[in-house]
């Protein structure tokens, strides 16, 4: 059986040499496909080109979620955004769901690009950014490509691209103390990937949220180690309510499973990235979720104002919490008490005038180290918080 | 028809009918979701092989899928079925990482070099301890090659979230960076790093090894019969653990080429699922590793095309899981009709040359 596939084989060369007569025939058609959207026209024209502009030339904006648009979890928050976005005027929008960090987002990006003319690219995963988008943003500088994770490092990174995120965990704070405010245990368990910087502060503002209303509530974290493990979310929802936790919640590219595994014992849960609701009807609280709707809008705007082409001065940070309409909760549901609602409607209205601080001193970890002295206070936007590697007291659990 | 011919044709004919069969039916669910099978054809195609752009992103997509497909159809050829190739991809890329970050400073051939021996050398031994666990202690090896791959995995996220961590690297664990000599470039005038060239030089010569030396057919009589083969005195433990071993090497070098070629560091972006579509690959290829360049570059190209399912047609990505899918069965089941069709195989010749042989053989 060995000779005969050479036969197959001579036909894949034939594919692959019709292939490299096409290029040498029609010229590289990558530099063609480059200089047909004509981005110098959009460049001299500035801000009004696109408003004017016919559908013909709508502005086309790519999409790309590394696991499944409906995953009630972190993709399914951004194809919510992207489709808020595709209803604007003039904005056309392209999604490819289940890219992975591979040369296959890399791939896709240029298809993008080169097939489908695309301008602006939202590559959702954290993990898109180094080295998949910075390499694309180096051979397409004319494409916008931003990327929610906030990474951008000023002169270190190229000019077209951007990055975004939200100060999360003031939404973990409110659902904390509706959570510490509902539990009859006293217990609440917390369901995480891995303790990086970003889950241990969401952790942290749960806990310190639900501690604000009720100072003997604990919260009892199990790392899954790694962002998409249903079977084991579900063996860590089951064991904690079997240790007593009475509210669950979950950081986890989707909290599908541990919402479910919540509601089918009878215990409450509060959500993540998007609103989990309809997966729980009886005991869904609230939950902490993105609101990249008014992000991806507000950007676009920008774009089809001009104001982020080629030369132009644009913010390539850009980050905020309940303030900037980066992040909402989810609505609360039946079982969250009259006074619940009102203590974490005020702790909510306190992050948009910006009086209430989750940080501050005096804080131990849950070691007994101290954290922060009486007088210190770290609001949301010190750059030290974006590197913590501790967990607060109260958190029964372990940063490896 | 000869029978020589005919059993020339055979291999090739029943895959392709198999591949008819496959469109006819996937064509039946598309038009069943409504949408023109024909235009979805098209499309696929445009996002295969369409442009140089399309065939360059399959290519570029096959290239580990024939390393770690290797993986499975090397020790295939002694009957062992191996479907650990993640493990060893994930634990060869680790490997060339520590190499590259350890001899830092070094000439770039050299060390590009210690990072490829390194990548296939810990692939290979991954392999090859299920090979050792068959041998000496009579552990199946599919279910040990698959358990090895979560060890594999495991150990990644120890080192990358623990002793190799890169204290830059906050929110996604991974190893320092390689410093740009190292990294695998394009090949010339391609724009597809050197990964391609890896992959199938690698089917080549294990082609080579397994169809035309001793050793590959040891180990082929090992596969047909292993009494036989003990009989007449070859050594099969030996010729298990280099088998795997070499397997195992291959997806360690896929390893190191999404290491140095595109990732530039180990972390958990090693996990891609390469490992598990080489499975599908190698059995599509009947285990031959010559056919896995063709069977590699079809999956890459389904794969591409995947993309522009997904965006022309608002097609969910599971489309191509199931065209994959129903193309997997089909080939299985179509296993089942070699030997069975009178056309190959014109009954009476062959009915003649069997005794005749016999007799010679006497």
């Amino acid at each position: 059986m060995g000779i005969p596939e050479c036969s197959s084989v001579s036909g894949w060369a034939k594919t692959f040499l019709f292939s490299l007569l096409s290029i040498a025939a029609a010229g590289c058609s990558k530099s063609n496909a480059s200089t047909e959207p004509a981005p110098a026209a959009s460049d001299s024209a500035g801000a009004p080109a696109a408003a004017a502009a016919p559908a013909s030339t709508a502005l086309t904006v790519g999409f790309i979620y590394v696991g499944p648009k409906g995953d009630f979890g972190y993709n399914q928050a951004h194809a919510e955004g992207a489709k808020a976005v595709s209803a604007m005027p003039g904005v056309k929008i392209r999604e490819e769901e289940n890219v992975p960090e591979t040369v296959a987002v890399q791939q896709t990006m240029e298809s993008m690009i080169n097939l489908d003319g695309a301008k602006l690219l939202f590559p959702t995963s954290f993990g898109y950014f180094d080295p998949h988008i910075l390499k694309m943003a180096e051979k397409y500088p004319d494409v916008i490509f931003l990327h929610c994770g906030g990474l951008y490092t000023e002169g270190k990174h190229p000019k077209n691209v951007g990055s975004y995120f939200g100060y999360i965990d003031e939404a973990e704070y409110v659902s904390g103390i509706v959570a510490g405010l509902t539990t009859k245990s006293k217990k609440l368990g917390f369901i995480a990937a891995k303790p990086i910087p970003q889950v241990l502060r969401n952790i942290n503002s749960f806990e310190l949220g639900a501690k604000s209303v009720n100072p003997e509530a604990t919260t009892t974290v199990i790392f899954t180690g790694d962002w998409s493990m249903p079977t084991k979310e579900a063996e860590a929802a089951n064991s904690l309510i079997d240790q007593g936790v009475d509210v669950l919640t979950a950081h986890v590219d989707s909290p599908k499973v541990v919402i479910e595994s919540a509601e089918k014992r009878g215990i409450f849960s509060t959500g993540y990235h998007a609103s989990q609701a309809s997966l729980a009807p009886k005991g869904y609280l609230t939950g902490a979720e993105w609101n990249w709707e008014s992000v991806y809008k507000m950007y676009i705007d920008e774009v089809q104002k001009g104001e982020m082409a080629k030369g132009k001065e644009w913010k390539h940070l850009v980050r905020g919490g309940f303030k900037e309409g980066f992040i909402k909760m989810s609505p609360y549901g039946a079982p969250v008490s009259e006074d619940a609602k009102k203590k974490a409607d005020a702790a909510k209205a306190g992050f948009m005038d910006g009086s209430l601080v989750i940080y501050k001193g005096p804080l131990k970890d849950n070691t007994g180290k101290e954290l922060f002295k009486a007088d210190e206070t770290h609001p949301q936007t010190d750059i030290a918080l974006e590197s913590m590697n501790y967990l607060v007291e109260g958190v029964k659990g372990k940063v490896n | 028809m000869s029978a020589g011919l005919g059993a020339r044709l055979e291999p090739i004919v029943i895959p392709l009918c198999a591949l008819v069969a496959t469109l006819a039916v996937f064509g039946g669910f598309v038009a069943l979701g409504g949408h023109d099978p024909l235009e979805v054809y098209y499309q696929m195609y445009r996002g295969a092989f369409g442009s140089w752009f399309s065939f360059k992103n399959t290519l570029l997509r096959a290239s580990p899928l024939m390393l770690t497909a290797l993986c499975t159809a090397l020790p295939a050829r002694l009957g062992l079925v191996i479907i650990g190739g993640e493990g060893a991809l994930v634990m060869g890329g680790l490997a060339s990482a520590v190499v590259g970050i350890a001899l830092d400073g070094g000439s770039p051939f050299v060390v590009i070099a210690a990072m490829a021996l390194a990548g296939f050398a810990v692939g290979g031994i991954w392999i090859a301890l299920a090979g050792i666990m068959r041998i000496y202690r009579g552990v199946n090896e599919t279910i040990s090659s698959l358990l090895l791959t979560y060890i594999g995995i495991a150990l990644l996220n120890h080192f990358v979230e623990g002793p190799l961590k890169d204290p830059a690297s906050l929110n996604k664990p991974s190893t320092r960076h390689l410093a740009d000599a190292y990294m695998l470039g394009p090949m010339p005038g391609l724009e597809v790093h050197w990964g391609l060239a890896f992959g199938v030089i690698a089917c080549v010569v294990f082609w080579v090894l397994m169809m035309r030396t001793t050793f590959g057919f040891s180990a082929s009589v090992v596969g047909g019969n292993l009494r036989a083969a003990k009989l007449a005195g070859l050594n099969v433990a030996r010729l298990t653990i280099i088998a795997c071993f070499l397997g195992g090497g291959a997806a360690g070098l896929a390893g190191m080429v999404e290491v140095s070629a595109v990732q530039g560091c180990a972390n958990a972006s090693l996990v891609a699922g390469y490992g598990y579509a080489g499975i599908l690959v190698a059995f599509l290829a009947r285990q031959n590793p010559i056919a896995v360049i063709p069977v590699a570059l079809l999956l890459g190209g389904i794969n591409a095309s995947g993309g522009l399912l997904q965006r022309v047609f608002d097609l969910p990505d599971a489309t191509v899981s199931v065209l994959q899918g129903i193309l997997f069965i089909m080939i299985l089941a179509s296993e089942s009709l070699y030997g069975k069709i009178p056309l190959f195989r014109p009954r009476a010749k062959a009915a003649e040359a069997a005794p005749k042989k016999l007799a010679e053989a006497v």
